[in-house]
């Protein structure tokens, strides 16, 4: 099984631009449709993993393979997952052309104003976003800082001991079947390790890794933050992210150790015939803070809770949650807190939008574990429902197996009042110009915790959203 | 050049019911009007047909301006055309700041042609006049960063409304008891922030039970409305004969309004 070059019955070409080269490295690579532990085998050696790597693939495969789907969420009845390629790398060039992407979405790019070479870039038709002149040298202040910030990949061959410390201990293969999934076939991703007690004063952004693709549909993100240190990790972009690949299964493991500050923004756009499910997790030890700020606009189905597990007294958590689910889109999103030491709190703040027959739900868990005293969680979930094709659905589990503690769940529907309506309208506003501004202002405790771009982006791309010239 | 806002013959239901009953009114720019009337005589049910709210329809008769009828017009059609109103209870719209919302209002009301989308108000021009407005108004700048009428005082609900008043300038401003709920100090900022917005380029209908508003702006033109009718129209003492004395002679005057002012007064009270 093992050679040097894979044979031409096991892989398909991909690009041709360049021809055949002698080194590895050059060749466009994808594995054939399917998953099987060939496959597995084969991932880890394209990448020159170590044995303890391979086999942990493997089991996961086969965990993957034992379990059954789950029975509730969204309706994954048009998934086959023997049709879907599950490991592809690009040689120079990424496999979709521009021509392929859809009409929608490039007219999204133009009146979101996107330069060229990012609209390329965000719709996998370019491996690399240009920003080498540009970030380069924030690299090197973030290493003379001690900082790791790398693939996840290149993390697993250039610091194997911290990796495999790590790795794979807040979210085990035995999790759930994606997990299981994401465990065996993963690739790409981030990486970061901030040393005690320093801290990132800006956001590090997903595109400042200029080694590898972003667009992977099995990303493994790591992130360690020691004591007393501080992150801002911000990954997705706003803009539709058009993907061939259907099936995308991320797993994001997040330690934040004692007195430290972690926040996790995401802004997922997946093009209409993607599936999103992804695992998300932190763990809070004391007097921490663990953010993450999850914005969900595209995609067929999404199914994502952020979770925080709040281990020592002092763990703070908190979840700003939004789904926005147009026309033949579900989003099944929320957020869990397990409080499994005494004196933590947590908050879900979740606003879900949903549109033209799409479906926005909340499902969300707050769990208080005996001996967990003088917890507090407070929940927020508000649903705003545009028009009577489209549907909203919350689904909160409140387990506490602790008295002496203050749990809070409020929870609100509403569409967009009249009287709303015709004040902004008659200020000029046209009507939806005011529906939009209504809608902005509906997710605003959202909005206002992003970086200035994302946000000046995300209101448009509502504004667009609402004009229905979006699909 | 003087504009004309003819209201002719006004008839307009709620639902099924009818509360105005054949409204005649003509507004011109730099003209003040002031309407007044007992609880569900249909003052407020005039300034809401007149902004053009859906829940109210006209029945017969017609709205113009400059003999462009404008009845079947939306709400942003007739703002875009120069009408304002300020709301007796302005409604609250979470998350959206004072200084967005009026940005988006002023560029679409600057430039009625605006897209949407399109066309905003360069910021540091919008914040220069934002900031001057409200320093004439004696209105704190933190003002423009808070959301819309998100947990404002009624004076505070009030005087944003002559804010917005101030920005988009329109020949038309109708004001819905903007003087009620207010204690005196309020009262008097709210109608200096008037009497200095109005001039010639500004036909004004003040709705109003109460004096106070009028003492800095006196009206040209005082009207009655009794049972959804004007029954009498006269100058600024009529304002101030009513105020002294209530309606009283007025409803002696015209009795078969008085009656049907009556109905629509238990009507509501139900």
């Amino acid at each position: 099984m093992s050679t040097d070059t894979p044979t031409k019955s096991d892989v398909e070409f991909g690009s041709y631009k360049y021809g055949f080269h002698d080194s590895m490295d050059n060749y466009a690579f994808k594995s054939r449709k399917g998953l099987d532990p060939e496959i597995v085998r084969q991932i880890s050696e394209m990448k020159g993993e170590p044995s303890w790597m391979t086999e942990f693939r493997l089991e996961s495969l086969a965990i993957f393979e034992s379990r059954p789907m789950p029975n509730w969420g969204g309706d994954m009845t048009d998934l086959n997952f023997q049709d879907i390629f599950y490991y592809m790398k690009a040689a120079n060039e990424q496999e979709t052309s521009w021509e392929d992407v859809p009409e929608e979405i490039r007219r999204t790019y133009d009146r979101l104003g996107i330069p060229e070479a990012e609209k390329k870039y965000l719709a996998g038709v370019k491996a690399q976003y240009d920003s080498e002149v540009v970030y380069g040298s924030l690299q090197e202040d973030l290493s003379k800082q001690g900082v790791i910030f790398t693939d996840t990949d290149s993390a697993l061959r250039d610091h194997p001991e911290l990796f495999r410390e790590y790795f794979g201990t807040v979210i085990p293969p035995g999790d759930n079947k994606f997990a299981a999934l994401n465990s065996a076939v993963w690739s790409g991703g981030s990486f970061i390790y901030v040393p005690k007690g320093v801290k990132i004063e800006f956001p590090l952004q997903a595109y400042f890794r200029i080694n590898s693709q972003n667009m992977g549909q099995f990303e493994r993100t790591l992130i360690i933050v020691d004591e007393g240190a501080a992150i801002h990790y911000v990954e997705g972009c706003t803009a539709p992210t058009y993907s061939s690949n259907s099936l995308h299964s991320a797993v994001v493991e997040i330690i934040v150790k004692r007195g430290g500050r972690c926040r996790y923004t995401t802004i997922q756009n997946w093009s209409s015939n993607v599936y999103n499910l992804v695992t998300k997790r932190a763990m809070a030890y004391g007097d921490s803070l663990m953010e993450w700020i999850d914005g969900n606009l595209g995609s067929k189905l999404t199914m994502k809770y952020p979770a925080i597990w709040l281990m020592e007294p002092g763990a703070r958590g908190e979840t700003l949650s939004i789904a926005f689910a147009g026309e033949g889109q579900h989003q099944d999103a929320g957020a869990k807190m397990v409080h499994c030491a005494p004196n933590t709190s947590s908050r879900i703040i979740s606003k879900s939008i949903s549109r033209g027959g799409g479906r926005s739900s909340y499902r969300g868990l707050v769990k208080v574990h005996k001996d967990a005293v003088n917890c507090r969680s407070n929940v927020v979930c508000d649903a705003l429902i545009l028009d009577p094709a489209s549907r909203s659905d919350t689904y909160p589990y409140i387990e506490v197996e602790e008295e002496n503690v203050a749990i809070e769940h409020e929870a609100s529907v509403s569409k967009i009042a009249e009287e709303q309506l015709f004040y902004l309208m008659s200020r000029g506003l046209s009507e939806a110009e005011a529906s939009a501004m209504i809608v902005t202002g509906f997710i605003e405790p959202l909005v206002k915790e992003l970086p200035m771009e994302y946000a000046v982006e995300l209101n448009r791309l509502i504004e667009l959203q609402m004009e229905g010239s979006v699909g | 050049m003087n504009s004309v806002l003819k209201i002719s013959n006004l008839h307009v239901n709620v639902g099924e019911t009818p509360i105005l009953k054949g409204v005649n009114i003509e507004i011109r720019q730099g003209e003040i009007h002031a309407l007044m009337g007992p609880n569900g005589s249909g003052k407020s049910t005039l300034a809401y047909a007149l902004a053009g709210h859906p829940n109210y329809t006209v029945t017969d008769g017609s709205i113009e301006i400059d003999g462009v009828n404008i009845t079947e017009m939306e709400a942003d059609e007739r703002a875009r055309l120069g009408m304002f109103l300020a709301f007796q209870y302005p409604v609250v719209i979470p998350g959206v700041k004072v200084a967005d919302f009026l940005r988006h209002a002023v560029s679409n009301i600057r430039n009625p042609e605006r897209k949407e989308g399109e066309g905003l108000m360069g910021m540091r021009e919008f914040r220069k006049e934002i900031r001057e407005r409200m320093n004439e108004l004696g209105m704190d700048p933190e003002f423009a960063r808070r959301y819309l009428n998100d947990g404002f005082s009624g004076g505070e609900k009030k005087r944003m409304e002559i804010l917005q008043l101030a920005m988009l300038q329109p020949r038309f401003a109708i004001l819905d008891e903007t003087d009620s709920g207010l204690d005196s100090d309020a009262v008097r900022v709210v109608s200096e922030g008037l009497a200095k917005l109005s001039g010639p380029q500004m036909g004004v209908l003040i709705i109003t039970h109460h004096e106070r508003l009028l003492e800095f702006n006196p009206p040209q033109f005082t009207h009655v409305m009794l049972g959804g009718r004007i029954v009498e129209t006269g100058d600024a003492s009529l304002a101030h004969d009513l105020h002294a004395n209530g309606y009283a002679n007025i409803r002696a005057r015209h009795p078969d309004a008085a009656a049907e002012n009556a109905k629509a007064e238990a009507a509501a009270a139900v």
